[in-house]
């Protein structure tokens, strides 16, 4: 068990290091981000609609198009002079390689989000600072979700032609359980609801989380050459 | 008898039973339209029912069984099995097509409107698009076995998926009926029409396996040119 969490860490770390050095993928996705919550902003009569009432739905597109755009890199980083057939040859338990990009693409994610959060918080103008524990923890359950299938998607949309399309319409039916949730949860968190009123869809997340991750790891393997 | 011979023999047996499913279906319109009461406060409209759940019904049982088999292929690793399960999941999509053009048909009737963003609709319209994905999947990869492999990932994510997508169904405000049918409690339509739906259903499900049957034949059919051609080159 020992060594398969080493392993799973050590590709986690290669990827973070190999994103530290070039941070091509960070500075577009982050980009990517503001200019969605920008554009979102603007794409409303703002004297109908009420920023707040805008703001869940425009935080969760830009969260899922901006990680996205990370999502396909984890993979596409091995397919580059077959390192993936290097990692194949490791004796290493296939489903480590998983737990590695998984972690690795949750912590790009992760920190995409992180930047990006503050960013909205000021666009939108919302006095959330007592809400902010509650949000964040939604945004780590949905993120949790779409990493998970992003990041078994991935390792196979790379291997097919039109990749970069690819991920997108495969990817989106998976997220709508989540994202549904997630914008169901922010706009009550947001409101300052009750957490009574929240149960529904965070029973909801959490299942979908819990289930999708397991899933994942199991028919991981199944998407590798044998 | 050659490969090719029996995917050809399994296409005319498709082909029979399709016959049969369509004749069975001409019947089904006429009990519809002629024997069958018109409903109180639909009027005529609620007609297209008779088509529009049967329709659903098959759609979503032909993705149903393409996720068992995708989970069998993982299994046995048995290409036959990939090309059924692909089967499935493109008779899946012409019934979806049925379902999503119908429904909008009888919604603008009845609702008003033809497309609300209601739980159900959307979700369907969900599951249509993700074997889209699934369809467009296969067209993209080469490798026949890893064609396999891939396509048996998605179906057996999209059978677990399935349950979530009617989860945030139940959680969404909704303006699609409760179900009529398949609940806890007894049916709530009169003996009549239920008979016409129940055979309306009946005759979808055999179209179903008459159209599989028939695509499998043209899966096995291809797979025979390809290695045909592979052999040459």
């Amino acid at each position: 068990m020992g060594s398969f969490w080493t392993a799973a860490l050590a590709i986690a770390a290669k990827d973070m290091k190999i994103e530290w050095r070039t941070k091509t993928a960070f500075a577009s996705a982050l980009v990517f981000a503001v200019l969605v919550l920008a554009v979102f902003y603007f794409a409303r009569d703002p004297t109908a609609v009420g920023a707040l009432d805008i703001a869940p739905g425009a935080l969760w597109v830009t969260f899922t198009f901006a990680a996205m755009l990370g999502l396909n890199r984890a993979f596409m980083l091995e397919s580059e002079n077959r390192a993936m057939d290097g990692l194949l040859l490791a004796p290493i338990p296939p489903s480590a390689i998983f737990v590695g990009k998984f972690l690795g693409n949750l912590t790009f994610v992760g920190v995409v989000e992180l930047v990006s959060l503050p960013l909205f918080i000021l666009f939108y103008d919302l006095p959330i600072i007592r809400q902010l524990p509650a949000l964040m923890g939604v945004i780590a359950m949905a993120t949790v979700a779409f990493v998970a299938v992003g990041t078994l998607l991935s390792s196979m949309v790379v291997r097919t032609r039109f990749a970069e399309l690819m991920l997108p319409v495969l990817l989106l039916p998976f997220l709508i359980p989540p994202i549904v949730g997630a914008v169901q949860l922010t706009s009550r968190v947001l409101s300052g609801r009750p957490l009574s009123d929240l149960a529904g869809w965070l029973k909801l997340l959490a299942s979908f989380d819990i289930i999708f991750v397991i899933l994942c790891f199991f028919l991981f393997e199944a998407t590798l050459e044998e | 008898m050659t490969r090719r011979d029996r995917a050809l023999a399994l296409a005319r047996r498709g082909q029979v039973i399709t016959g049969i499913a369509l004749a069975g279906l001409v019947g089904v319109f006429i009990r519809a339209l002629v024997f069958t009461p018109i409903e109180r406060t639909q009027g005529p409209a609620q007609k297209i029912f008779y088509v529009h759940a049967p329709a659903a019904w098959a759609a979503l049982l032909a993705f149903a069984i393409t996720g068992i088999l995708s989970l069998i292929y993982l299994w046995l690793k048995d290409r036959k099995i990939d090309s059924i399960a692909a089967a499935s999941a493109e008779v899946g999509l012409a019934f979806s097509v049925v379902m999503l053009t119908t429904g909008p048909i009888w919604g603008k009737t009845v609702w008003g409107t033809w497309w609300s963003w209601d739980a159900r609709l959307t979700s369907t319209m969900f599951i249509f698009l993700l074997f889209i994905g699934y369809r467009v999947m296969r067209g993209a990869v080469v490798d026949p076995e890893m064609r396999a492999r891939f396509s048996a990932v998605i179906g057996i994510m999209g059978l677990v998926l399935v349950p979530f997508i009617h989860m945030t169904v139940y959680l969404f405000r909704t303006l699609h009926p409760d179900p009529v049918l398949l609940k806890p409690s007894s049916p709530s339509m009169p003996g009549v029409m239920l008979v016409t739906l129940l055979t309306s259903v009946g005759v979808f499900t055999v179209l179903y396996v008459g159209f599989v049957m028939q695509r499998y034949a043209i899966a096995i059919l291809r797979d025979v040119k390809e290695e045909a051609a592979s052999a040459v080159s």
